[in-house]
C-alpha cells in the first residue's frame, strides 16, 4: 500500500470553498440575531469627560448603547496581572480604535448609523505614539498602576559580554528596527454570541477555540460545559486570531442582556485598528567576530513596542527572539535582555513567525555585515559558523532550546546547486560597471526557526493550559472513518494533512473513507489550538497514537473472525488476510461492524472503534532552511524588482507537497512584503496612517514574485512523525534574503544598512545620500558618512510620482528611532 | 428611500424592495442568502465581493443594489453545473489555488472574467488581471498555475459563458 503521508493529494476543504459553500462567522445567521457595532476611539490618549448615547438611542431598530459605566462589573481581558485591558475604555482612551462604548441594532447598517451618532467628548493627554517617547524620562505611565511605562525589563543573561566583545579581533554594532506589521487576514475579525439558558454559545473566526472557552467561562463565571465556542471555517489568522479580542465578551453579554444572538463583524479600517499587530521591535545588536567571520560574542537588547495594552503573548515574544538570535550559527557566547514598552498606539502580538522572524533576520543581517566588514563573500561567513550536522541535536546556551536534527551545510549546498551564485556575482559587478542597467544583487538567508509549539511547560507561559494536543479516531460500523482534532486551522488543510496521516496509521484505509472535524468545544475533545507550526509536529502523532490504536482493535477482531493468530494478519488497504492461506479474508467493515456487536467479540474486548489520545511533544521542533533572493534596483527610482527567489527549506517529513508548497510560498510573500511593502505607521499624534487597505499596502498579485522552492528532508528525532512544522517559514526566512540583496545591490556606494519596508523613496533616497557621501568624501578625503542609510531631508525632490520629503518633525515619515 | 429591485440571481428572478444605501454584496448576502460572496474590506480594494455583474466582474461591495436594477447577476454559487466545477474551480483544486478560501469565491469569480476576455492569458496577464484581488494566505503563485490550468481545460465553464453571451445579446 503507498503511503499517503507525502503524497501530493488535493484537499478535501476544496469543493465546498470553491463552490461558495464555506462558513465563516458572517455567513452565521441566527434567528433573531442583532448586530453589534462600536463606537471607537479617534484620540490617540485622551480623557474621556462625557458620552451622550441619547441621540443613538432614538434612532430606528436600536436595541440600546452601552458605555463603560453601563456596563460595571464586565469582566476584563486576561494580561499579565495588573494589565487587564477593559472591554470599553472608561475615564480614559489610550490608542486609536480603543472602543469606548457598544451600540445593537437591528441590522449593521443601523447599527453603523447608532455607532456614528454617539458623541464622546474627549480631553487630550499628551500622546506617547513611539518607544522613545513612552521611554523618555518623566513619560506618564500609559497603564493605570505602572510605575513607567517599561513593563518587562528582564535580562536572560547574567554577563553583557563585554569581555568577549572587548577580547574580540574586531567588533561592530547594528540597529535594527524590525518594522510594525498588520496580520490582515482576509477575514476580518468577527463573532456570533448566544447565550440562552443552556449557556453561552459563541462562533468566532479565531485559532483556538478551547482557550476562549476556558478564558469566557472565567470570565463569566461559567462552568466550562455551559460555553460552547466554535471556529466555523476561518479565514486566515497568521497568529493575531490567536488572541482575545474585547468583542467576544461584549457580544456575549449583550446577548445575555438582550435575549438575542447578538453578532459583529469588524470592518477592515476597524480591523487595522482593532485586530493585534505583529513585529515592533527595535534591536540594538554589538557582535564581536575574528578574521575569519566566526561569531565570538554577540550582545542583543530588545525594545518591543506592546501597544497600548501589553497583549498576554505579545508582551513576552522578546524571549522568543532571543532564544534564537544564535541562528544556524555556534555564537561564542550572546548577552541578551529586553524591554516591553507600551505606547499609544494598537496592541502588538503574535504574527506569523512571533519573535523568531526578529531574531532570523538580526542575525543574518549581522552575519552580512560581518561579511561586508571583513570584505568576504557572506556564503563564506555563513559556512564558518554554521552548527555541523554531527553536532546536532545541538544545545544553545538557552536551557531546554536544543536544535533537533537537520543539516545546514547540505541545505546552503542545494540552495547554491539552483542558484548558479558565480554567474550571479558576475553579473552584478557588470551591471555595477554598466550606469545603464539597473544594479543586481543577491541575498542570503540561512535561518531556522521555532515549531511544533509546546511541550506543555513551555506553553504554559504563553497562557495555554499544555502544549500538548489531541486526536479521537472513530470508525463507524462502515469502516468509514471520523478524526477529530484538537487543532483549530484557518487556512492549513487540516482536514487533507490529518486524513493522510490516519490513513496511513489505519493501515490504508483510502482518503475518502476518512472525515476530519475540529474546531468545536462541544463536539471535539479537549484541544489547544493552531498556532506556532504546530499542527502537524505535536497533533500529527496525536492522530497517529490513535489511528494505531484502532488499528491494533481492528487486527485482533480480525484475527479472531479469521481463526488466525494476529500476527499473521496482513492488511491490505480495507481487506484483512491471512498470511499463507488463500481464501481466508475479511473487510474492515466487517471487522468494524463486528466491533459494535458485542457477541461476536473476543472474550473481554470492549464495544466500539473509538480512541483518543494525546500527543505531549518532548521539546520544540526547529524547521530551518536556506534561501536566496537576487533583486534588481532601479537606479533612477530605488525601485526593488525581485527576479529570483529560491528557497530550500527542512520541515522535516512533509506531508503533502501540493500544501507545503502553498504554505512556503504564503510565507515567503508575507515575507517579501515585510522588506518591500508593508508597515503600520503611526504619525506624531499617535493617528494611523495605515487604517484602510488603500494605505496599508498588502500585495497583491503583481507585486509578489514566482519562487522556486524546494525541500530537503531531515526528519526530527523529537516526534513520531518526524516533521517540524513549516507554517512560518517563508515569513521568518524572507525578509532578510530580499534585504541582504538589496544592501548587496547597493553595497558598493557604501550603504551598509537599510530599514525595512524598501520602499523606492527610502533606496532611492540611501543611494542619494551614499553618492553624495562619496563625492563629498572625493573632494575633502573622508570616507562615506556614517549614517549613508539615513534618509536626508535636505535632498532633493524624488522624481515624479514620488513622495516629498516631509519637514522636520512629522514623525509619519521617521525612519529610525 | 426604498426602491423596487428585480434581479436575475444565477438564473434565478428575485424581486426586492431595498433601501438606497443597500450594496448589492449585501443584498447577495443577506438578502438572498448568497454568504458565497464576501466581504474583506471597506475601501474597494479587496475583492472577496466580486460576482459577474451582466457580463463583467465587477466588487460588489461598490455597487448599490439598487443600481443593478434589471440586472443579471452571476456569484460563485451558480458557476457550477449539476455538482460538476468548472474547471476554474477545478483548476484551484489541482493547483491548491486557495488556502483559508475567504479569497476564493472572488478569485474565482475574477479569474472567470478574465478567462472570458481572455482565453488564453500569459502568467503576466493572469497577474495583471487578477490584481484588484488580495489574497493573504497563497502568495499567487499558485492562483496562476489554477487559471493557466484552466484556460488549458476547457475555460471559464458553460454557465459563465452563457451568462455572458446573454448579457452581450442584450447590450445596446
Ligand atoms: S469587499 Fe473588498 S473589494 Fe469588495
Ligand atoms: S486563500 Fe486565504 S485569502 Fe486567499
Amino acid at each position: 500500500m503507498a503511503s499517503m503521508v507525502g503524497a501530493t493529494v488535493v484537499r478535501k476543504e476544496d469543493p465546498a470553498l470553491l463552490t461558495g459553500r464555506g462558513r465563516y462567522v458572517d455567513d452565521i445567521q441566527l434567528p433573531g440575531a442583532v448586530s453589534m457595532a462600536f463606537v471607537r476611539s479617534h484620540q490617540a490618549h485622551a480623557r474621556v469627560t462625557a458620552i451622550d448615547t441619547e441621540a443613538a438611542r432614538q434612532l430606528p431598530g436600536v436595541l440600546g448603547v452601552w458605555t463603560a459605566a453601563d456596563l460595571e462589573g464586565l469582566p476584563a481581558t486576561r494580561s499579565i496581572p495588573g494589565m487587564e485591558r477593559p472591554c470599553l475604555a472608561s475615564d480614559t482612551v489610550r490608542f486609536v480604535g480603543e472602543p469606548v462604548a457598544v451600540v445593537a441594532a437591528q441590522d449593521r447598517y443601523l447599527a453603523a448609523d447608532a455607532a456614528a451618532a454617539v458623541v464622546v467628548d474627549y480631553e487630550p493627554l499628551p500622546v506617547l505614539a513611539t518607544i522613545e517617547q513612552a521611554m523618555a524620562e518623566g513619560a506618564a505611565p500609559i497603564v493605570p498602576g505602572q510605575a513607567s511605562n517599561v513593563v518587562m525589563d528582564q535580562p536572560l543573561t547574567e554577563g553583557d559580554a563585554e569581555a568577549e566583545l572587548a577580547a574580540a579581533p574586531h567588533r561592530t554594532s547594528l540597529r535594527i528596527r524590525n518594522q510594525r506589521l498588520a496580520a490582515v487576514p482576509i477575514e476580518p475579525g468577527g463573532c456570533v454570541a448566544s447565550w440562552d439558558s443552556t449557556g453561552l454559545t459563541l462562533y468566532a473566526t479565531v485559532q483556538a477555540p478551547h482557550p476562549v472557552r476556558n478564558e469566557l467561562a472565567v470570565m463569566f463565571g461559567l462552568p466550562q460545559h455551559e460555553v460552547r465556542v466554535v471556529a466555523p471555517d476561518v479565514g486566515g489568522g497568521f497568529g493575531a486570531k490567536a488572541s482575545f479580542y474585547p468583542e467576544f465578551i461584549l457580544t456575549a453579554e449583550l446577548s445575555r442582556r438582550l435575549g438575542r444572538p447578538v453578532k459583529f463583524v469588524e470592518t477592515r479600517s476597524e480591523n487595522l485598528v482593532s485586530m493585534t499587530h505583529g513585529r515592533a521591535q527595535l534591536q540594538d545588536i554589538d557582535v564581536g567576530f575574528d578574521d575569519e567571520g566566526r561569531l565570538l560574542a554577540m550582545r542583543v537588547a530588545i525594545v518591543q513596542d506592546c501597544g497600548a495594552w501589553p497583549d498576554a503573548t505579545g508582551a513576552g515574544l522578546p524571549t522568543l527572539t532571543i532564544f534564537m538570535s544564535g541562528g544556524c550559527y555556534k555564537v561564542g557566547t550572546i548577552a541578551a535582555s529586553f524591554r516591553s514598552v507600551t505606547t499609544n498606539t494598537t496592541p502588538v502580538a503574535a504574527y506569523r513567525g512571533a519573535g523568531r522572524p526578529e531574531a532570523a533576520y538580526l542575525i543574518e543581517r549581522v552575519v552580512d555585515v560581518v561579511a561586508d566588514e571583513l570584505g568576504r563573500d557572506p556564503v563564506d561567513v555563513r559556512r564558518v559558523n554554521l552548527i555541523q550536522p554531527g553536532e546536532m541535536p545541538f544545545a544553545t546556551q538557552w536551557p531546554g532550546i536544543v536544535y533537533d536534527e537537520s543539516d545546514y551545510p547540505r541545505l546552503l549546498d542545494t540552495l547554491l546547486e539552483h542558484l548558479d551564485y558565480e554567474a550571479l556575482k558576475r553579473e552584478a559587478e557588470e551591471r555595477r560597471r554598466d550606469p545603464q542597467r539597473p544594479l543586481l544583487g543577491i541575498g542570503f538567508s540561512t535561518f531556522v526557526e521555532m515549531g511544533g509549539f509546546g511541550p506543555s511547560p513551555l506553553f504554559e507561559q504563553f497562557g495555554y493550559i499544555g502544549g500538548w494536543e489531541s486526536s479521537t479516531v472513530r470508525m463507524n460500523p462502515d469502516g468509514s472513518v471520523v478524526v477529530s482534532v484538537g487543532t483549530s486551522p484557518h487556512g492549513q488543510g487540516h482536514e487533507t494533512a490529518f486524513a493522510q496521516i490516519a490513513s496511513d496509521a489505519l493501515g490504508g484505509i483510502p482518503m475518502e473513507r476518512i472525515t476530519v472535524r475540529h474546531g468545536d468545544t462541544q463536539t471535539i475533545q479537549e484541544g489547544i489550538g493552531t498556532m506556532g507550526s504546530r499542527a502537524i509536529p505535536v497533533c500529527g502523532p496525536a492522530v497517529q497514537r490513535s489511528s494505531d490504536k484502532v488499528r491494533q482493535k481492528l487486527l485482533q477482531i480480525a484475527a479472531h473472525l479469521l481463526e488466525a493468530s494476529e500476527d499473521d494478519i496482513e492488511q491490505d488497504g480495507e481487506r484483512f488476510a491471512v498470511r499463507g492461506t488463500p481464501g481466508a479474508e475479511v473487510t474492515v467493515a466487517e471487522v468494524a461492524l463486528t466491533a459494535y456487536k458485542p457477541h461476536k467479540l473476543p472474550e473481554g474486548m470492549e464495544i466500539g472503534l473509538q480512541v483518543m489520545d494525546y500527543y505531549e511533544p518532548t521539546n520544540l521542533s526547529y524547521p530551518s532552511g536556506a534561501h536566496a533572493c537576487v533583486v534588481e534596483v532601479d537606479r533612477a527610482t530605488g525601485q526593488v524588482s525581485v527576479l529570483r527567489y529560491v528557497a530550500v527549506d527542512d520541515c522535516g517529513t512533509v506531508i503533502n507537497p501540493l500544501t507545503a508548497r502553498g504554505q512556503v510560498e504564503g510565507g515567503l510573500a508575507q515575507g517579501i512584503a515585510q522588506a518591500l511593502l508593508e508597515e503600520v505607521v503611526y504619525d506624531g499624534e499617535g493617528q494611523p496612517v495605515t487604517s484602510s487597505l488603500i494605505d496599508y499596502q498588502v500585495p497583491g498579485a503583481p507585486d509578489v514574485p514566482g519562487m522556486e522552492t524546494h525541500h530537503v528532508e531531515v526528519r526530527t528525532s523529537f516526534n513520531p512523525l518526524g516533521a517540524k512544522g513549516l507554517g512560518e517559514s517563508g515569513a521568518t526566512a524572507a525578509p532578510q534574503a530580499v534585504v541582504n540583496a538589496v544592501v548587496d545591490a547597493l553595497s558598493h556606494l557604501g550603504v551598509r544598512d537599510l530599514d525595512m519596508p524598501l520602499t523606492p523613496f527610502r533606496v532611492w533616497t540611501a543611494m542619494r545620500a551614499a553618492e553624495e557621501g562619496r563625492a563629498a568624501a572625493a573632494s575633502d578625503g573622508t570616507g562615506p558618512p556614517p549614517e549613508a542609510m539615513r534618509p536626508d531631508p535636505a535632498a532633493p525632490p524624488p522624481p515624479d510620482g514620488m513622495p516629498t520629503p516631509p519637514a522636520d518633525g512629522d514623525d509619519t515619515w521617521k525612519v529610525t528611532p | 428611500m426604498r426602491h423596487d429591485v428585480t434581479l436575475r440571481v444565477n438564473g434565478v428572478v428575485n424581486r426586492h424592495t431595498v433601501e438606497s444605501r443597500q450594496l448589492l454584496v449585501h443584498h447577495l448576502r443577506e438578502t438572498l442568502g448568497l454568504t458565497g460572496t464576501h466581504v474583506g474590506c471597506d475601501t474597494s480594494n479587496c475583492g472577496a465581493c466580486t460576482v459577474l455583474l451582466d457580463g463583467v466582474a465587477v466588487k460588489s461591495c461598490t455597487v448599490f443594489t439598487v443600481a443593478a436594477d434589471g440586472g443579471e447577476v452571476l456569484t460563485v454559487e451558480g458557476l457550477a453545473q449539476d455538482g460538476q466545477l468548472t474547471p476554474v474551480q477545478e483548476g484551484f483544486r489541482q493547483c491548491h489555488g486557495l488556502q483559508c478560501g475567504y479569497c476564493t469565491p472572488g478569485m474565482v469569480v475574477s479569474a472567470t472574467g478574465l478567462l472570458l476576455d481572455r482565453p488564453d492569458p500569459s502568467p503576466e496577464e493572469i497577474r495583471e488581471g487578477l490584481e484588484g484581488n488580495l489574497c493573504r494566505c497563497t502568495g499567487y503563485q499558485m492562483i496562476v498555475e489554477s487559471v493557466r490550468w484552466a484556460a488549458d481545460h476547457g475555460g471559464p465553464g458553460a454557465v459563465a459563458e452563457a451568462h455572458r453571451s446573454r448579457t452581450e445579446a442584450g447590450t445596446p
